[in-house]
């Protein structure tokens, strides 16, 4: 029993470094598995669609005609499910956060030698 | 007797992390009766099991809750993998285990912390969440998510940990023991925060068992009730488990316990790493449920015992799933402890059954 238990943490943490940071203008080093979003390289990609079948949230399309790979960042749920499906491992999860954006939009990369697909809105860039 | 008053108490509160509501029935100061209501969050998520595989809810069944959302998600695919009749490999039991402790260690700690926001103590509050920082990095380094991993899929864990990074985390989880304690300290020997909590909110052991009382608030009433004893997964492969119990059932004894459950977590997994077996941590899963397969399963998560029943129907979509969390359990509990107490108590009483709604309403 006693009171001013927390009195000697309390007191050290006033001459301890922050724990806090400055973000944006300090930003932290993401780890490596940090799920930020995914990426898609296009041009090792075979468009089977397996990636859209596993989808729980049906963020992810793929149009073998036009030959474009699309996914609505804003249902991704980051749970990884089209990486591990992958049967290309074209599919990444990348570190960095995909950046706050005024409108939601899709992201569409088409294949090379397709003519590029119309995006719907401003496609957000990633953060970082 | 006096004049009988109705008090709203919630929906929305400082307390409250989440939505329950609150009839209080008060005469004076002294609250006679109290009237819960639950169904702010309902989401239908259980209903969802008919439109996403099998595989898929996974990931809606760790999103139903925000602290136990590993726990969800190891006792889904516990359930879904006894209902195809997987076995999976040891070394993906351990770290289900290892992780859903570190779930335990990180839910105790944040609740230590809002309960001292809910009596007032600023500073403990911080401390509390600073130090749970710690444990979220561990999340985020090993699995990339620090509340939502997807690290449990069914047939084992999508991620290995390798055995240097198990030991960094024995050795971040001995460093937060050692200002653990300091906390703990506070807690449960400070004079201001037992003026709040001793004799507050009282559940007999007999109240408990007859309201099927749940987790640490059936423990903190004397209850030794833990499904962890009962060996499922790796649990099996611990030396020796007590559940910890309190006698009193007073706020200070649901606390005391929670406070005390992060130390016997961090020692669980001290002992799992030490013994922890090589492997793969995945098998590959082919096939259905079969039809009318059914199965019941149980894991403790932080807030008490969660049981789980699915039903196969020979397609990779289940019939039916259905959870019952410990909130749940604990909301009799909550209001028999409630009648009688003052109005100024009436925050922390709900507060020490660790009210999760999400998981409750789902």
């Amino acid at each position: 029993m006693g009171s001013f238990k927390l009195g000697g943490m309390t007191t050290r943490s006033l001459f301890k470094k922050s724990e806090c940071q400055m973000y944006p203008v300090n930003v932290r080093e993401p780890f490596e598995r940090t799920k930020g979003h995914v990426s898609n390289d296009i041009e090792a990609c075979i468009l089977c669609g397996i990636c859209e079948k596993k989808c729980p949230c049906e963020a992810i399309a793929v149009n073998k005609a036009e030959k474009t790979w699309t996914i609505d960042v804003y249902r991704c749920i980051q749970c990884r499910a089209c990486v591990l499906a992958c049967p290309k491992d074209c599919l990444t999860m990348e570190t960095t956060y995909s950046a706050p954006a005024t409108a939601k939009g899709l992201v569409t990369v088409a294949k090379a030698e397709a003519a590029p697909a119309p995006e719907a809105a401003p496609a957000p860039e990633a953060a970082g | 007797m006096g004049t009988r008053t109705i008090i709203p108490f919630g929906p929305q509160h400082p307390v409250l992390p989440e939505p329950v509501h609150l009839d209080l029935v008060m005469e004076d100061e002294t609250v006679v009766q109290a009237i819960p209501q639950i169904g702010f969050i309902h989401r239908g998520l259980e209903k969802l099991v008919q439109k996403r595989d099998y595989m898929q809810f996974v990931y809606v069944a760790e999103r139903i809750c925000g602290i136990c959302a590993f726990g969800h998600s190891y006792g889904y695919c516990q359930t879904v993998e006894g209902l195809m009749g997987i076995e999976i490999p040891p070394r993906a039991e351990y770290l289900r285990v290892i992780w859903h402790e570190l779930s335990r260690i990180h839910s105790h700690i944040l609740w230590l912390g809002l309960a001292a926001d809910g009596f007032g103590f600023e500073a403990l509050f911080m401390h509390c969440w600073r130090l749970r920082e710690k444990v979220l990095d561990i999340f985020e380094r090993t699995t990339g998510g620090r509340v939502i991993f997807s690290a449990c899929n069914v047939g084992g864990t999508v991620f290995d940990i390798s055995d240097e990074d198990l030991k960094g985390i024995v050795e971040i989880l001995d460093g937060l023991k050692a200002e653990y304690g300091e906390l703990a300290n506070t807690f449960l020997k400070d004079s201001s925060v037992r003026s709040r909590l001793v004799g507050v909110g009282v559940l007999t052991k007999e109240q408990a068992y007859a309201l099927s009382a749940c987790g640490p608030t059936a423990r903190g009433s004397g209850l030794a009730h833990d499904i962890r004893t009962l060996g499922y997964g790796a649990y099996a492969d611990l030396a020796a488990f007590e559940p910890i119990t309190r006698e009193s059932g007073d706020c200070f004894a649901r606390a005391e316990v929670r406070a005390l459950e992060v130390l016997q977590s961090i020692e669980i997994i001290r002992e799992l790493v030490g013994k922890m077996p090589a492997g793969e941590v995945m098998l590959k899963v082919k096939g259905a449920p079969e039809a009318g397969a059914q199965v019941f399963s149980r894991i403790e998560q932080p807030r008490g015992e969660c049981y789980y029943y699915a039903k196969g129907n020979g397609t990779k979509y289940l019939e039916r799933f259905r959870i019952r969390t410990p909130t749940m359990a604990n909301i009799p509990g909550m209001v028999t402890a409630l009648a009688g107490c003052q109005l100024a108590d009436v925050p922390m009483i709900v507060l020490t059954i660790d009210p999760c709604i999400s998981c409750t309403e789902r």
